[in-house]
């Protein structure tokens, strides 16, 4: 055990009370996180990992709440904080990016505007102070013109752009922890790669931690030191980048690889997982993906699995595994 | 590579003892289907009606409105009086039956009840000219419930007509419609009732005589006539923005491909998919129209007497209000329930109908 | 892009400026055809001298629409009186032929009806709204005279319409389903359903005349509270239930969450970021709630005797004072037409996001 990790994730759990009942949206997810590395979490729609960065951001809406587990930044829980301190630890200590840029700048004020508020609240520099570091922001996340794209409005600039614009707000105050929350989705292809690329490139030069979310595993591929893989709110899978995409010891996982287009093979045929999500408001009794699972077993359906360490750098919570380990222990003593 | 946490996740465990290994068989597609819980299905209509059913304004309005139109009904087959007629009693005008409270009976009617008679209570009481008031409100609720409905269909069936052909037409025609529409739109209505009302008054006055449409009163076909030709237009925007949204959806563009006509294109595809929005806005064109009415009344430009109207009587309540309130009160109740159950009707079916506001 | 916003914003304010300035000059100087003339050409040459790029372009395009529409409404309202069976002097006590020769020379009936048109508009822009024939005095010296009454009146209701509905609809939004959103959603509904001839007759009733809490109207002791009560509560109403709605949509948009994220503070999150997109949609309404409390004051002058505009054009109404109606419909018309080109022009200074093509 080296050092504290900056964010510790225990056993959250986040859940919305809607007229319709109570939506699990997180039931039980625990990580780490280090200084300076990038963890992906990967699932699909409603598998709960926007949910879960914005229960560590404090950014629910109304009706969501954490019923659950703790949240330590160097140590400290910050769900016991109050609003106050709350609003000092957003944007200066951890920043957000969200999915679609087009709706995530507020229309009716300038980009300067937006910028130079984000760094005012966290910072006591004087004006023009502000003024010169939103313009080095704009600057070392590659806006051109960046005096120009100051005064103007959010609807005048390109969805690339946008982006770009919310990563400079996001960095402005050196966060230690940069949440992407799907960052490339709403992009085109194209500037998906440069917006990473960017994204990389400030990492090394800030040496921020990202937690990087994203439903596409082909994008954090080569990005991410560690991967976690969610289904309905739960881990499924995670350990390093390596072993996930090499070693996947979870069917869902492997579905999600298996659903990634590959140039390389050229005549292999994209497989995509059947069925659909699960529902969270009544979440089945064994494992939630039990039945879009190909090699599902009788006890996947009665109980869920617990998380197993498969070896040193990778954790599964699958029944195979389980079934496999006891396989391999028999062989091992019949031998 | 990150440390696991030893104390958060679980360690390598041993397998050394008996596994069941039954429950590790391949689970039945059966067995599997039962996981997948089943929502519901429902179709847009059911589900909006459940929502409808589950709002206790709406419901409560609904109740209201219907017990209105039973007694509006109702109420004249069994009260023996009329609505412009004097309190009679065996055949003689009754002029003590004046201003009376309600259920009060006047001099002669109570001699009539001390020989044995059974004569009808005045429920609101009598007006100034010996009428009995209930019977008056209860009219007066029939003229403006059907004003404030015959006016809505009026612009429900030009408007449809309109934007739906605009709509529908596009490109060019489409631009000359809408800016007509702009044009009215941009008219102040209300002036231009009490103008319209004004001049129709004295031009159609003397044509009118003896006619049946005498009895509705110039007023009252003037309020219709500048619905027709100035309320529309709202209706109309309404109806060409649902179609020209729903116009370029593939099952439309399906239809067409296949040959349907436009006729059939609208009636089929176009209006029963903008039709949730059209009745919404149709309920709630009901109570502005009875505000219009009730406005005109006010500055004497409203139903031609005998004939009441809620906001007529009211207006004629005031003469007298610090003496007689109560005859403020009941118009003025009526209106308002009115008007109240049909906004709060509307917005129930706006929230249970509205595929804007459904996620 | 050949102008940056800021400056475009700026040429609309100017532009607005010049508009109200024209405007009041044509309500307040002294009725001369030059000053009048004066004034429009003044505002359109300012729209001429911005007509290069699209804002300028854009509110020219307005004003003459907005003159246009007057126009049209004048027409209609000309040619409808004109329609009316018999002459103006026909109604009355019939005069000789001879008192009526002269009486038509005077106002020109002989004339074809075109001519008399063109000779009606231009006494309008003299501000020359023709006689009273139940008063015998001139229509715009009543007029411009009771407005003043009118205008304080109607100002007060729009002012306290705007600032009650603002802060009323957002703490309905902020405690959405609490017991206060409860309230204020139950009475709002409650007093768009009631007609301002009742709110005011009732107001009249109880607080002047049962509880003698206000004195009743008159010239030498004005009393606004009970008037200015009864003509904004409806539009109060609609305001507070719209900017709730506009402000629960607002509160939902991602750009909340990203200044949430930002770490602002939830006061400024209400304060800068969400109302100034909830405000986009109240500033439509300014224009119907003009027309609203222009009429509405009609009803509600009339209860109070005022003795405004509201209540000299419900006399003329029940007179049959036909120049008077006539006279005063145009007035209001024209003061309509001019609240909605102003709340459009600010709608499009506000949304940014508008282009101005």
């Amino acid at each position: 055990m080296s050092e504290m990790p900056i964010l510790q994730v225990k056993n959250l759990h986040t859940s919305f009370f809607t007229d319709a009942g109570e939506v699990r949206a997180v039931n039980g997810i625990s990580y780490n996180l280090d200084r300076g590395k990038v963890l992906g979490i990967v699932g699909e729609s409603g598998s709960g990992k926007s949910v879960s960065a914005y229960s560590v951001m404090q950014i629910l809406t109304d009706t969501g709440r954490v019923t659950e587990g703790e949240i330590l930044f160097n140590g400290d829980n910050i769900l016991k904080y109050d609003d106050k301190q709350m609003a000092a630890f957003r944007g200066s200590k951890i920043s957000i990016i969200f999915q679609d840029p087009m709706t995530s700048l507020n229309p009716v004020f300038t980009i300067g505007n937006q910028l130079r508020e984000a760094i005012r609240i966290h910072t006591d520099r004087n004006k023009e102070e502000i003024q010169a570091r939103a313009l080095e922001m704009l600057q070392l996340v590659g806006v051109n013109e960046p005096e120009k794209r100051l005064k103007q409005y959010p609807h005048e600039l390109s969805g690339g752009m946008r982006q770009r614009v919310m990563i400079a707000m996001a960095l402005a105050c050196e966060p230690d922890i940069l949440i992407a929350d799907e960052p490339t989705t709403a992009l085109d292809v194209t500037i998906q790669a440069q917006i990473l690329e960017l994204m990389q490139d400030l990492q090394k030069k800030m040496g921020m931690a990202i937690i990087m979310i994203t439903h596409d595993l082909g994008v954090i591929a080569d990005m991410c030191d560690e991967i976690i893989v969610m289904y309905a709110g739960k881990v499924c899978e995670r350990g390093t980048a390596d072993e996930i995409f090499y070693n996947p010891r979870h069917e869902y996982t492997k579905g999600l690889i298996r659903s990634i287009p590959r140039l390389s093979e050229k005549h292999e045929k994209l497989v995509p997982i059947a069925g659909t999500p699960v529902d969270l408001l009544n979440l089945p009794k064994g494992c939630a993906f039990a039945s879009r699972c190909d090699r599902a077993m009788k006890i996947c359906l009665r109980e869920h699995p617990e998380e197993i360490r498969v070896n040193e750098n990778h954790i599964a919570a699958c029944w195979a595994n389980v079934l496999q380990m006891y396989e391999e222990e028999q062989g091992g003593t019949n031998a | 590579m990150a440390d696991f946490d030893p104390n958060v996740n679980p360690q390598k465990r041993p397998f050394s003892l008996q596994l069941d290994l039954a429950q590790f068989e391949p689970a039945t597609e059966e067995e599997k289907a039962q996981q997948e819980t089943m929502r519901e299905s429902t179709t847009f209509f059911k589900d909006g009606m459940r929502k409808l059913r589950r709002n206790p304004l709406a419901m409560g309005s609904i109740v209201v409105l219907l017990l209105l139109l039973v007694t509006i009904i109702v109420a004249p087959m069994i009260v023996p009086y009329g609505y412009s007629d004097m309190v009679t009693v065996n055949g003689k005008r009754d002029k003590s039956a004046k201003n009376l409270a309600p259920f009060q009976y006047s001099k002669m009617e109570q001699q009539a009840i001390d020989t044995g008679e059974n004569i009808f209570p005045h429920i609101f009481g009598t007006d100034e000219l010996c009428r009995d008031y209930f019977i008056r409100v209860v009219y007066g609720a029939r003229v403006s419930l059907s004003v404030g409905f015959f006016a809505s269909l009026i612009v429900l069936i030009i408007g449809l007509l309109y934007g739906s052909i605009a709509g529908y037409a596009g490109g060019r025609t489409d631009l000359i419609m809408m800016r007509i529409v702009d044009i009215i739109y941009s008219l102040p209505d209300t002036l231009m009732v009490i103008l319209l009302s004004v001049v129709l008054d004295q031009i159609l006055g003397q044509r009118l005589q003896g006619t049946i449409l005498a009895s509705i009163g110039t007023n009252m076909l003037s309020m219709f006539t500048v619905f027709g030709l100035l309320y529309w237009v709202g209706m109309a925007r309404l109806v060409r923005g649902q179609i020209l949204t729903i116009k370029n959806n593939e099952y439309v563009l399906a239809a067409r491909a296949m040959g349907a006509k436009p006729r059939r294109i609208i009636r089929k595809h176009i209006l029963p998919n903008c039709m949730s929005v059209i009745i919404i806005s149709t309920a709630l064109q009901i109570p502005s129209a009875i505000f219009t009415e009730s406005f005109l009344s006010f500055i004497g430009l409203g139903v031609q007497a005998p004939m009441p109207s809620l906001g007529s009587l009211a207006n004629a309540a005031r003469a007298a209000l610090q003496a007689y309130p109560y005859k403020m009160v009941f118009p003025a109740v009526g209106i308002c329930l009115i008007v109240l159950s049909f906004n709060l009707l509307g917005d129930g079916l706006r929230d249970a109908f509205d595929p804007k506001l459904r996620k | 892009m050949t102008e940056s916003d800021a400056k475009k914003r700026k040429m609309i304010v100017l532009m607005l400026l010049a508009l109200v300035l024209a405007v009041m000059g044509w309500i307040f100087l002294p009725i001369k055809s030059e000053k009048i003339l004066c004034t429009v050409v003044l505002a359109l040459s300012c729209g001429a001298v911005f007509f290069s790029n699209d804002t300028g372009r854009y509110v020219c395009k307005r004003i003459l629409l907005a003159l246009l529409t007057i126009l049209i409404i004048a027409a209609i309202t000309f040619f409808a009186m004109n329609a009316i069976p018999g002459g103006p002097f026909s109604k009355e006590k019939a005069p000789s032929a001879a008192v009526q020769a002269v009486l038509e020379e005077r106002f020109h009936l002989n004339e074809p009806i075109g001519t008399q048109f063109r000779l009606y508009l231009e006494g309008l822009m003299q501000g020359n709204f023709g006689v009273s024939t139940k008063t015998g005095r001139e229509i715009a010296t009543t007029i411009f005279s009771s407005f003043a009454i009118s205008a304080k009146l109607g100002g007060y209701a729009a002012l306290c319409a705007v600032i009650l509905g603002l802060i009323l609809g957002s703490i309905a939004a902020l405690n959405r389903g609490k017991l206060a959103d409860r309230i204020i959603i139950f009475f709002t509904t409650l007093f768009v359903a009631v007609p301002s001839f009742i709110m005011a007759t009732l107001l009249l009733l109880v607080f002047c005349l049962q509880l003698n809490w206000f004195p009743i109207f008159s010239t030498d002791n004005p009393s606004y509270v009970l008037p200015v009560i009864a003509l904004m509560l409806s539009p109060m109403s609609y305001i507070t239930r719209l900017t709730k709605t506009s402000m629960l949509d607002v509160l939902g948009q991602d750009y909340i969450r990203t200044a949430r994220a930002k770490g602002v503070k939830q006061w400024k999150v209400i304060f800068k970021h969400a109302l100034k997109n909830a405000l986009i949609p109240v500033i439509t309404y300014v224009g119907p709630m003009t027309a609203y409390i222009l009429t509405g004051s009609m009803v509600v002058e009339s209860v109070f005797t005022t003795g405004g505009l509201g209540t000299k054009f419900v006399q003329g109404i029940s007179n049959r004072d036909y120049p008077m109606i006539m006279g005063t419909t145009i007035f209001l018309a024209t003061l309509m037409v001019t609240m909605t080109l102003i709340s459009d022009l600010v709608y499009k200074a506000v949304d940014p996001r508008i282009d101005f093509n």
